[in-house]
């Protein structure tokens, strides 16, 4: 026979001894990467743009000639580069992303095909209006899913993210009061509410003022009675709240604000937990922004852009900002000047973020009213079926069931040395991205979990198992485990001490000698 | 339904861990009175194909730019976006992560953002920059409240060149903040007139170059003014790729630049979203909106960047924050990024030529035709031209032909008394075709 | 040296008060990154908000004990607020008042009051 054995072994032959470090430092499939800056692409480019025909004569002086210090790479480079530290990133596609209050829900991929048509992508906001038909109609028909969603009368579609949607939200309910003569000069926030609320009515020019909370986390309406006047311009409420439950007493904390000739405003962050089974109308909602990166599908890529349309009750709505869609005789078009109307005015050029609604509409014209009924039931089910597998371990604050996210604070871990904080570092090494800690603030050391609808029972039973596995560890007294966490993730716990003493926010070229 | 994984099965073992009857009875505390009776009056769900049948016939209504010769500009530009950039944005790990507050596993949006920052610094030609703003309007409001902070000064004083859509999203927010806004009428190329309305008054000028029609200025003269008057110069910049060909805002002496980055990396998209560029002088930074990325090392003392000066913001200052910011602008800022890390500085000096190339062409192109005025003495890649008749009606004439030829000012501002002015531009997309089907076309309508 | 309930200390030398902020609230606060000092000819009442001292993650307000003008204040913490935490009771001092009433002091806990009230906390 002629004997061939090219390629033997084909099993792996067993091991002895420690695992060696590598000689370059260099680990797998993970690569590090250092800045652009610091690849030596000072000539060079990745774009091949033709000679320009005619020079730059007729601008003399102004011409840019000293240089502006910035590298280029060819394509691969530049691919390598950004494919390198795409990998250093979490991120929803790879597992669940436990993060109260965001909403980390699957972004549909189908959204980002139907976002890249030419015919929304490739259209500019000041072309003639008969020739983007296509365009305001769809945003008719987002504002009508949000209106009938919600029950109200009238949105505004410009905010470009949440918070410029309750900035937005103010600037009416300010401009109403106004228009009656009526300098109101306070806002109430409760104490759990997101730190958007007290900076927002701060920057509108109202002096901000806390309504307590009950034992069992909800709105006190003693206090709130208390601090209401003639000179309160609206109270903000989160409903469901930041600590997971829903306000039972909603109607009579609408009836009180109204009665003080206040207005509800209401951050509509927690709106996954309700939309198609409650209408916010009906809890005598004043005005709601409401976030289309969380409820309605839109990627958070890595902090942003959002969407922030607030919807308004019949008092505030001839306030809102301008532009907005008009039915014309030839169709429809925008007013974008307000005229004759009492809007508050502009928040910024354009017409707000397009790109987010048709990713939103694609998500909503998927699900229908029927299925997004179904993604609250499914969002609070899962919620509470962690609040029930981490029950009795981990010690909750608020012991009913609660909404679309499980809230829960760090007394079980007294005595362990082990805080929220550390806890949330193991559970990196665990493969998921940590809760959200630490908010909200009337709970010490909180941790709070919102799994989503888009979460298979079998990844929360994964998570539900390394909270319960790290939970046992830190009762043992496994301290090193969490205070060197994480010891898996592509760089360790990071100094910032540091990096707030002694900010270093840019590159410079000095770095290269160091 | 696609995108929800638990099954019934699921749902009923989950139930019984509870221990509660039904998803119904989670709602308890709902009031009666609140729920929604019967179903939601929205069409039910619709799988993949029926969907993106609706919506492309929505995007079939729509004119595309790259349908025919196209001249819009006025503060959103139509270039090449190179197709890595769409691709990188795309994968998962940067279109589906979250703002990098846990760090250790946010390292490639963290990076990214730092060469962001660089990048947005040296192109601007400031000491610092932060993460990005939801776009350049926004961005120049912020700047105009920054500058109140740190002048303690209640005045700021628009130009006649600077976008009446910025000037209005300035407007509101001084409006609330007790910051008097005087703005200059609408001038093709007065920038330097702010700088008789200067007074002990003011924290700070807002100019803007290239301005909305297009006129490129230097700005040295108007920041030596302001800064002798102990008032601040914030420059908006909303042709991005200008900063390729023209004289950073920075080396004209200003103190905030505000800018809008969309030109780099990402579509028109009618409108949004966009990324709003911020940039400032080291010593104001405290008082700067919006996020911060710095660098630090790990706890094995490898380099690394961390979100940073946090005190600024909402969630730790609440009511005394610089802003009420939350997001930035994110995947856009990314896709800047990207773009220009392709282009770099050679990529983006010809880039900037070519436009400035195409621009003169058809300026030519419009002087040549008979009562066509170009009203600019110097321009980077827009125009205004002077037409015998109100530019709206031209524009709407050309649109019927297949020429979205540029934008009427007074679409802008009606009330400027500039009904006749038109704004064009031109980038490395437009062709010599386009300009002579423009140029025939407009002489055929006046 | 004087106390306050909210962890202030003063040091008064005739007229002049030197203010900052006790040990147990620099280590209660943590790494303090940044302080945000008065300007100098600022006239602050007792209660006053004199100085917000800044960790990472919180912005902590420091309030004026007594009422006076602030006529220096230690620029040594702009470039090494670190100093706040090394030396809180001495090289860390935040402002100096001039006091209106240099009598004033006198009402406030003196180290054992202060330290029997650190105990009830």
């Amino acid at each position: 026979m002629t004997m061939q054995t090219i390629g033997r072994p084909t099993r792996a032959e067993a091991i002895v001894g420690s695992v060696p470090a590598t000689l370059t430092g260099g680990r797998g499939l993970l690569q590090d990467e250092p800045l652009i800056f610091e690849l030596g692409g000072w000539s060079k480019t990745g774009v091949d743009i033709d000679e320009p025909a005619l020079d730059a004569g007729d601008l003399g002086d102004l011409v840019r000639a000293a240089p502006i210090g910035l590298p280029g790479l060819s394509e691969p480079e530049t691919l390598r580069h950004y494919v390198r530290l795409s990998q250093k990133n979490h991120a929803i596609d790879l597992a669940l992303y436990p993060l109260g209050s965001c909403t980390m829900k699957h972004n549909p991929r189908l959204n980002e095909k139907v976002a890249r048509l030419p015919g929304f992508a490739d259209i500019h906001p000041l072309q003639p209006t008969s020739t983007v038909q296509g365009a305001l109609q769809l945003m008719e028909t987002l504002a009508h899913w949000l209106k009938t969603l919600t029950g109200m009368p009238a949105v505004a579609l410009p905010p470009k993210a949440g918070a410029q949607g309750e900035l937005c939200g103010l600037l009416a309910i300010r401009a109403a009061h106004e228009a009656r003569g009526d300098g109101r000069k306070r806002v109430l926030t409760p104490t759990s509410a997101h730190g958007t609320n007290p900076a927002t009515a701060a920057f509108v020019g109202y002096a901000v003022e806390e309504v307590g909370q009950t034992a069992c986390g909800r709105v006190d309406l003693a206090d709130l009675a208390a601090k209401l006047g003639p000179d309160v311009a609206a109270l903000m409420i989160t409903n469901p709240n930041t600590c997971g439950l829903f306000e039972r007493d909603m109607l009579e904390i609408a009836r009180l604000t109204h009665a003080a000739g206040a207005y509800l405003y209401a951050d509509g962050a927690n709106f996954n937990a309700i939309v198609g089974k409650v209408r916010p109308a009906d809890l005598g909602v004043d005005a709601m922004h409401i976030n289309l990166h969380k409820t309605f599908s839109t990627p958070h890529g890595g902090g942003g852009p959002g969407a922030g349309p607030v919807v308004f009750g019949a008092a505030l709505a001839p306030f809102a900002p301008v532009p907005w869609v008009v039915h014309g005789a030839d169709g429809l078009t925008l007013n974008e000047h307000g005229d004759g109307s009492q809007s508050f005015g502009r928040l910024s050029a354009f017409h707000g973020q397009m790109g987010m609604y048709v990713r939103a509409l694609a998500y909503m014209l998927s699900h229908g009213g029927d299925g997004l009924a179904q993604v609250a039931a499914d969002a609070v089910l899962n919620a509470n079926y962690i609040k029930a597998r981490l029950r009795g371990v981990l010690s909750a604050p608020f012991g009913r069931p609660c909404m679309h996210e499980a809230l829960f604070d760090d007394r079980w871990l007294d005595g362990t040395g082990v805080t929220t904080l550390d806890f949330a570092k193991a559970l990196i090494d665990e493969g998921f991205h940590p809760m959200t800690m630490y908010f909200p603030l009337v709970v010490h050391g909180a941790m709070l979990i919102e799994p989503t609808e888009t979460e298979p029972k079998a990844e929360i039973d994964r998570f539900c198992d390394a909270v319960l596995a790290l939970a046992a560890a830190a009762k043992t007294g496994d301290v090193e485990r969490f205070k060197g966490a994480p010891f898996h993730a592509p760089l360790r716990r990071l100094d910032e001490t540091l990096a707030a003493r002694k900010p270093k926010l840019r590159w410079t070229p000095d770095e290269a000698a160091a | 339904m696609r995108y929800l994984p638990l099954t019934e099965d699921d749902r009923a073992a989950m139930l019984a861990e509870i221990g509660a009857p039904s998803v119904d009875a989670l709602f308890a505390d709902v009031p009666k009175a609140a729920r929604i009776a019967g179903p939601v009056d929205l069409p039910p769900h619709q799988g993949e194909i029926e969907v993106e049948r609706q919506l492309a016939s929505l995007a079939a209504k729509n004119r595309s730019a790259g349908q025919g010769p196209f001249f819009c500009g006025a503060g959103a530009y139509r270039h090449h976006v190179p197709a890595s950039v769409d691709h990188i944005i795309q994968r998962s790990e940067f279109l589906t992560s979250y703002t990098p507050y846990q760090p250790e596993i946010a390292q490639g949006t963290l990076q990214a953002l730092f060469e962001f920052q660089t990048q947005v610094a040296a192109l601007t030609g400031m000491e610092v920059a932060n993460a990005s703003m939801y776009d350049g309007s926004t961005a120049a409001a912020e700047a105009v409240m920054m500058a109140h902070r740190v002048t303690r000064r209640p005045k700021a004083i628009l130009s006649g060149g600077l976008h009446p859509h910025y000037a209005a999203a300035i407007r509101t927010l001084a409006h609330v903040a007790g910051v008097e806004v005087v703005r200059q009428p609408a001038a093709v190329d007065a920038e330097a007139d702010v700088i008789a309305a200067l007074d002990a008054e003011t924290a700070c000028v807002i100019v803007q170059t290239p301005n909305v029609f297009g006129t490129a200025s230097d700005l040295t003269r108007i920041a030596e003014a302001a800064h002798a008057a102990g008032a601040l110069m914030i420059a908006v910049v909303t042709e991005a790729v200008s900063l390729g060909l023209i004289r950073s805002p920075g080396e004209m002496g200003a103190d905030i630049v505000a800018a809008e980055g969309q030109s780099i990396g990402n579509a028109l998209n009618f409108g949004g979203p966009y990324v709003g560029l911020f940039a400032t002088r080291e010593r104001f930074v405290r008082q700067a909106p919006g996020r911060l990325c710095g660098e630090t090392v790990d706890a094995d003392g490898r380099r690394g960047f961390v979100l940073t000066l946090s005190t600024r913001e909402q969630h730790i200052r609440r009511e005394k924050a610089t802003s009420n910011i939350c997001t930035n602008s994110g995947l856009c800022a990314l896709a800047f990024t990207i773009h220009m890390s392709l282009l770099g500085e050679v990529g983006l000096r010809k880039l900037a030529a070519v436009n400035h190339a195409q621009a003169r062409k058809l300026a030519s192109a419009m002087a040549a035709i008979p009562r066509v005025a170009v009203l600019n003495p110097r321009f980077f890649n827009e125009i205004a031209v002077r037409l015998p008749k109100p530019a709206t009606a031209v524009v709407e004439a050309l649109a019927a032909e297949g020429i979205l030829a540029g934008v009427p000012f007074a679409r802008l501002d009606p009330t400027a008394g500039l009904d006749d002015v038109l704004l064009l531009a031109a980038t490395e997309l437009t062709t010599e075709a386009d300009i002579a089907a423009l140029g025939r076309a407009l002489e055929g309508a006046l | 040296m004087r106390f306050t309930k909210d962890h202030e200390w003063v040091e008064v030398d005739g007229d002049v008060a030197t203010i900052g902020v006790t040990a147990y609230a620099a280590e209660q606060l943590g790494d303090v990154v940044f302080v945000e000092l008065p300007d100098v000819g600022k006239s602050v009442k007792t209660g006053d908000g004199l100085a917000v001292v800044e960790s990472v993650k919180a912005a902590s307000d420091v309030y004026a004990p007594v009422t006076g003008e602030v006529v220096a204040v230690n620029e040594v913490l702009t470039s090494e607020p670190e100093t706040v935490n090394a030396e809180p009771e001495a090289a860390g001092w935040f402002a100096k008042l001039k006091l209106a009433d240099p009598g004033a002091v006198d009402q406030l806990m003196d180290r054992a009051a202060y330290e029997a009230f650190l105990q009830t906390l």
